[in-house]
């Protein structure tokens, strides 16, 4: 029977590119159960997909070798079981470098690879997108789909004792879920727990963006020891209540106004936050600061689960290309503006869709906003997309070109050009993905 | 008097697809009612009439004081294909508190 009353949960990671320490931190220091991972965004899969196609080997996160040499001695020494999706596109190649890894450290250890995500085999291309209304095939070449599985795709890797549960695409929440429902006993189908669960799941899944990284102001919310900020651990009750915190002596904070912004952070619909395991009410939930960095969550009322899931199809999307360069001084916008009509000039007949920025000036808000701000430097951006790579340098090489034909004073070129990989979504009956759990384990 | 909305709140963005959303907290839990009075889905949609193109939606959450601003077509075709500097739209946060309410 489960024994345990209190479960801690530990978040190390809120995306693919997230700094290393913070979950050693965690799983040094933290008296974690669990540690929880979360590496994977909308987009990271499709990216994992096209390197899996030319090595079937590879398609798991980067960054999975160097967290998980940093982590699996601790994870062991403190029985911590770790849940993550950087399995990606390839959630048993995952596992396979993990035991490549315990093998060269020594340390015995068991990993579950959850799949069934990856359901590109089941789609046509007729499937109607959410986002544009035409059928998926007419966006572009398609590389990936993959379906967010819940909760009930993890529990079985969790039942078999692995050590490390490692997936492709899940919905964030359910990272969180799937250890509670484990330990608790909790029922997927009551829709008030898993709600509970899900709202924290929320609330842990961006890491430092609760203990006040991303939330921080210098003037109106200062935060401090920003370079060491700590991640986020979560005591849950069997009740479903929970309290928020982080471990002593690291930077950064949780206050009511930390969980606020997270809790909202990403809801299109706050009475109905949609996962695949459940519909939860975030109108009802209350938070209540119980000490200096430990928030009190309660509450989260849900309803019942969606019966169909939705998948993030991966298609190419041609590439971009780009080109930069600065302008200081007296008049550096004007001189900006006459180099940035100048490109518009050249380009036009061949690339009418040009974006011409002003980063210093209007580059990330084209508004009249900015008119209340006079910038002392401007540098010019301009980008455009393209079928070719061939066709995108032809952005930088004109930007580079102003060097010499003027406007004065221009400095700093830089070319970029990158391939683009786009995003729609679909919806599909859940029956119809179906999940398995591949162990793989090495005894020392 | 007229202030900023960053004078007394704070906001998060963040972003599915093409669609912005905006959270909207008073540090004060007492001008939340100003906030709901005077931060209206309208004067949103004014306030970003240059880059907002849909709908938008505002939900109230007097469970926590904080309003959320649900925008369509806010993110010139969404993260993954725009030309756009920032994608995800994360900087339009601060561009909602460069509003100015009457207090």
């Amino acid at each position: 029977m489960k024994q345990k009353d209190k479960l801690r949960i530990g978040c190390g990671a809120g995306f693919s590119g997230d700094r290393l320490e913070p979950a050693v931190i965690l799983a040094e220091k933290g008296d974690l159960d669990y540690l929880v991972l979360e590496c994977l965004a909308e987009r990271t899969i499709a990216l994992a997909q096209k390197r899996k196609a030319a090595d079937p080997a590879q398609g798991y996160d980067p960054l999975l070798e160097r967290r998980i040499e940093l982590l699996l001695p601790l994870l062991k020494k403190n029985k911590i079981r770790l849940i993550t999706n950087m399995g990606a596109a390839n959630p048993v190649a995952a596992a396979d470098k993990i035991i490549e890894i315990a093998k060269r450290q020594g340390i015995s250890i068991k990993v579950a690879a959850v799949t069934g995500d990856d359901v590109l085999e089941h789609i046509s291309g007729d499937e109607i997108a959410m986002e544009t209304g035409n059928p998926i095939s007419r966006s572009g070449q398609i590389v990936s789909a993959n379906a967010y599985l819940g909760a009930d795709a993890i529990l079985p890797a969790l039942e078999t004792g692995a050590d490390i549960i490692i997936t492709g695409r899940v919905a964030d929440p359910s990272l969180f879920v799937a250890p509670l429902v484990h330990e608790f006993g909790w029922s997927l189908d009551d829709t008030n727990i898993i709600a509970k669960g899900t709202v924290i799941g929320h609330l842990m899944e961006c890491a430092g963006q609760i203990t006040g990284g991303y939330f921080a102001d210098p003037i109106k919310k200062p935060i401090e020891n920003m370079s060491a900020l700590g991640h986020p651990f979560a005591d849950v009750y069997r009740d479903g209540g929970a309290t928020i915190s982080k471990v002593d002596g690291t930077g950064g904070c949780i206050t009511l106004a930390t969980a606020k912004e997270q809790l909202l952070y990403e809801v299109t619909s706050p009475h109905q936050y949609m996962t695949p395991d459940v519909s939860a009410d975030f109108t009802t939930v209350y938070l209540k600061q119980d000490e200096k960095d430990c928030i009190k969550v309660t509450g989260g009322n849900g309803n019942k689960k969606p019966s169909m899931l939705k998948v993030s199809i991966g298609y190419k999307a041609g590439f971009t290309g780009e080109g930069e360069i600065t302008y200081a001084g007296a008049n550096a916008l004007k001189r900006a503006q006459l180099a940035g009509e100048i490109i518009q000039q050249r380009l036009n007949s061949q690339f009418p869709a040009l974006r011409i920025d002003y980063i210093g000036h209007t580059s990330v808000h084209h508004t009249s906003l900015a008119n209340n701000y006079k910038p002392y430097e401007v540098r010019l951006r301009v980008a455009c997309k393209a079928a070719t790579a061939d066709e995108a340098a032809i952005i930088g090489e004109e930007v580079e070109a102003l060097y010499t034909n003027g406007p004065a004073g221009g400095g700093g070129v830089r070319k970029y050009i990158n391939e683009v990989m786009g995003i729609v979504s679909i919806l599909i009956d859940r029956n119809k993905t179906k999940s398995s759990v591949i162990v793989k384990s090495y005894e020392h | 008097m007229s202030i900023k909305l960053y004078d007394i709140a704070h906001s998060r963005a963040g972003d599915k697809g093409n669609t912005l959303i905006l959270s909207l907290i008073p540090y004060e839990e007492k001008d939340y009612e100003l906030l709901c009075n005077l931060v209206t889905a309208d004067k949103v949609k004014e306030h970003f009439k240059e880059i907002i193109h849909g709908e938008i939606v505002r939900y109230e959450l007097p469970n926590i004081s904080a309003l959320q601003f649900v925008c369509q077509q806010a993110l010139a075709g969404g993260v993954t294909t725009s030309l756009v500097m920032d994608t995800h739209g994360k900087t339009l946060s601060y561009a909602l508190l460069e509003m100015e309410i009457e207090k």
